[in-house]
């Protein structure tokens, strides 16, 4: 346990990816995102990177259903501008409905393009989870003994776990009663439906230059899928900033009435 | 109220008299603010104040949630993620009312352990104290219920897994599961009826409440001597006690807010950390997660639950001499609802006259393996079941109700209290210079 724990620790400082493996138990490598504690903020231009991945590789297969394509513009998240947004939503495909590429509108049932008012399109085409809230409903770290401490520490490990299925391909498949599932080492039960080549190396070019590395890719799209996730994060961390100054303030504040009020009554504590 | 003498509301002529002939609500006002408290309670006599709140807190976030809320199983998980994304500041009143349930049971945890220690349930507060429990229990269904609404994989099988524990009951049970779930499995049914009683029980919760608060202003608070305040005189309720505004009023809320700073802390900072990932995948009756496990706050009754398997001589026997209509489901209902049965049973299984703990040597030590036992089964409910922690959970079990019904009935006899003090001013006077004025 400890063993792995520490290997686990090592791997996160170099972000590298073999990890010990024992059989059908998940690993997770830990990775230094720039969201993390409670001052982390998003990187823009990773969250931006992310999203290139997410079109161009995840969207194929995986729907993000309950994000809503203008959060693209707001604060907190890849801060896109509104023009681009808008050209975004209308370019984006939708697998699902392949043969015009269009969107079919719940509300007057006719098709057309997507605008930043709509939600990412579900893609249920080969049932692929849908990723909106991915990031929260794994976790990466659990233990040691069962008691959870480690997440406290490292964080939850949802975005870990995304990284280290991405790059936790070990490149060997099988066939199961005609599926072909391809081994690896983050996913539980080591074998996944998911083919070791949905994303590579170089999927995607950068508009921003980054090396499109499969390790970076994984990364990037891991932060993008956190946002993705929870696009409201930094609101959050920022209220909770100004909650705990206020009443921080507040407890010293009371702490000084309690004691003068308490000092009529009561005097110093004697030694027993 | 009745009980320890303390001056009492005059209205002043004009409106004071005339309000108070029609409705003496300023005098029910001064009388409970004006209490008199002992004036040695501890810190461990906060978490009442903390618990008023949660439960405040819990109402007005739980309100507001509602307004954005869909009963519905196709639409219950996507309009938590509206919440979460396109509400105003949904986020955190979300986040702060998930969390809060947990800030209500660590609370009401601390309040009954302390009650435990302290003899807080001996008469004549066995009335407090049985109706303490009925909050606790009424707690525990509400907290169930509330975390079936968000229609995640944790809610939909967690709901399945206890609904099903009332069909272990022989005869009627299959039938009254069906009536609680409206239907032959959890769906919106169950759902629907789980929102309206959710949203219902938190005002039976805070009549209770008020119950509860009018039992004890009635005994007065006990203390950390356990000795009651003297009241042949008002000279000698004024030496053992304060009122209750403005000392402990303010010492209360301090101690409100140093909590609310780490709540606020853990809401802002790392909220998603005392809940189960599972839950953030939509329910899907045809995928049972690989492990089915509550909150943190019921895993101690959830341990005793599963821990009367097959395997246990106790169940074997039961089913044998009950012809088979005791089995293991039933026996470890049976057990679960006991162990909080044990508890609001305390006032009449402790033979002790000395109430405090703290006069009691024995008592102390079986009172901290008591504690540890608690963590113990916490730990285990949490746990994927193994040999081991079927053995773990067996001695913690069985230690729980072996301190209710062997252990505190017997050391009423067995055991020789230290002397107590003569009065909450003498113990307070060993303790404290007087104060420099």
């Amino acid at each position: 346990m400890f063993r792995k724990i520490a290997i686990s620790a090592v791997s996160a400082l170099t972000l590298m990816t073999s990890t010990a493996w024992a059989e059908g138990e998940a690993t997770t490598t830990d990775v230094a995102f720039s969201f993390e504690g409670p001052f982390g903020k998003f990187d823009e231009h990773q969250l931006q990177r992310g999203l290139q991945v997410y079109t161009e590789v995840c969207a194929s297969c995986h729907g993000l259903k309950f994000l809503r394509i203008g959060a693209l513009a707001e604060p907190g998240g890849p801060n896109l501008p509104e023009d681009q947004v808008k050209a975004y939503a209308k370019a984006f495909p939708i697998y699902d409905e392949a043969s015009n590429q269009q969107y079919l509108d719940p509300a007057t049932g006719t098709m057309r393009p997507l605008t930043p008012a709509d939600h990412y399109p579900a893609n249920a085409s080969l049932q692929a989870p849908d990723l909106s809230v991915m990031a929260k409903a794994r976790k990466g770290f659990s233990g040691p003994y069962g008691l959870g401490t480690n997440q406290l520490f490292k964080g939850m490990g949802g975005p870990e776990h995304i990284y280290s299925i991405i790059t936790g391909f070990t490149g060997e498949s099988k066939e199961i009663a005609g599926v072909t599932l391809y081994e690896n080492h983050a996913f539980p039960g080591g074998w996944m439906a998911m083919p070791n080549t949905a994303v590579a190396a170089d999927a995607v070019v950068y508009a921003d230059g980054t090396e499109a590395t499969l390790e970076n890719e994984a990364t990037d799209v891991s932060a993008f899928l956190m946002w993705a996730a929870e696009p409201k994060m930094m609101t959050r961390k920022e209220s909770g900033f100004k909650a705990v100054l206020l009443l921080g303030l507040l407890s010293v504040l009371l702490y000084l009435t309690n004691k003068r009020l308490w000092s009529k009554v009561k005097g110093k504590k004697l030694a027993l | 109220m009745a009980g320890i003498p303390h001056d009492h509301y005059e209205p002043k002529p004009g409106f004071q008299i005339w309000l108070h002939n029609r409705l003496p609500v300023a005098g029910l006002l001064h009388d409970i603010l004006m209490l008199p408290t002992p004036k040695n309670l501890n810190w461990m006599w906060i978490w009442g104040i903390v618990l008023t709140f949660c439960l405040a807190l819990q109402i007005v976030t739980g309100i507001v949630l509602a307004m954005h809320y869909t009963p519905n199983t196709e639409l219950a998980f996507a309009s938590v993620e509206h919440i979460m994304r396109d509400v105003n500041g949904g986020v955190m009143l979300r986040y702060l009312h998930a969390n809060g349930a947990s800030l209500f049971f660590f609370a009401v945890y601390c309040h009954i352990f302390r009650s435990l220690y302290y003899g807080s349930y001996k008469a004549p507060r066995e009335v407090t104290w049985v109706i303490g429990m009925i909050i606790y229990f009424l707690m525990i269904a509400t907290a169930f219920m509330g975390y079936v609404l968000p229609w995640g994989q944790m809610s939909f099988w967690g709901a399945t897994v206890i609904t099903g524990l009332f069909g272990a009951i022989p005869g009627v049970g299959t039938a009254l599961q069906e009536w609680l779930l409206g239907g032959f499995a959890v769906g919106n049914a169950t759902l629907n009826r789980f929102f309206s009683l959710h949203y219902l029980l938190p005002f039976v919760i805070a009549g209770l409440v008020g119950v509860h608060i009018w039992a004890f202003h009635t005994t007065g608070n006990n203390n950390p001597t356990g000795v009651e305040v003297r009241r042949t005189s008002k000279a000698e309720v004024e030496a053992d006690t304060v009122p209750f505004w403005p000392y402990y009023v303010i010492k209360d809320l301090f101690a409100l807010a140093v909590i609310m700073t780490i709540f606020f802390a853990i809401v802002g900072f790392m909220p998603n950390y005392l809940g189960d990932p599972d839950n953030y995948i939509q329910a899907n009756p045809l995928a049972t997660p690989a492990h089915i496990v509550p909150e943190w706050y019921l895993l101690p009754f959830y341990a005793i639950l599963r821990t009367f398997d097959n395997t246990v001589w106790v169940v074997q026997l039961a089913h044998f001499v009950t012809f088979g209509i005791v089995d293991s489901k039933l026996f470890g209902v049976i057990a679960m609802v006991g162990a909080i049965l044990a508890m609001a049973l305390a006032p009449w299984l402790d033979t002790s006259s000395v109430r405090s703990g703290r006069y009691r040597p024995m008592f102390k030590a079986w009172y901290a393996v008591l504690v540890i036992d608690f963590v113990v089964l916490m730990w285990c409910g949490s746990q994927v079941p193994s040999a081991f922690t079927g053995w773990v959970g067996l001695i913690a079990s069985t230690y729980w109700f072996g301190y209710f019904f062997v252990i505190l009935p017997l050391l009423g006899v067995l055991e020789k209290p230290l002397l107590q003090p003569v009065s909450i001013e003498a113990d307070f006077k060993s303790h404290y210079a007087e104060p420099a004025e």
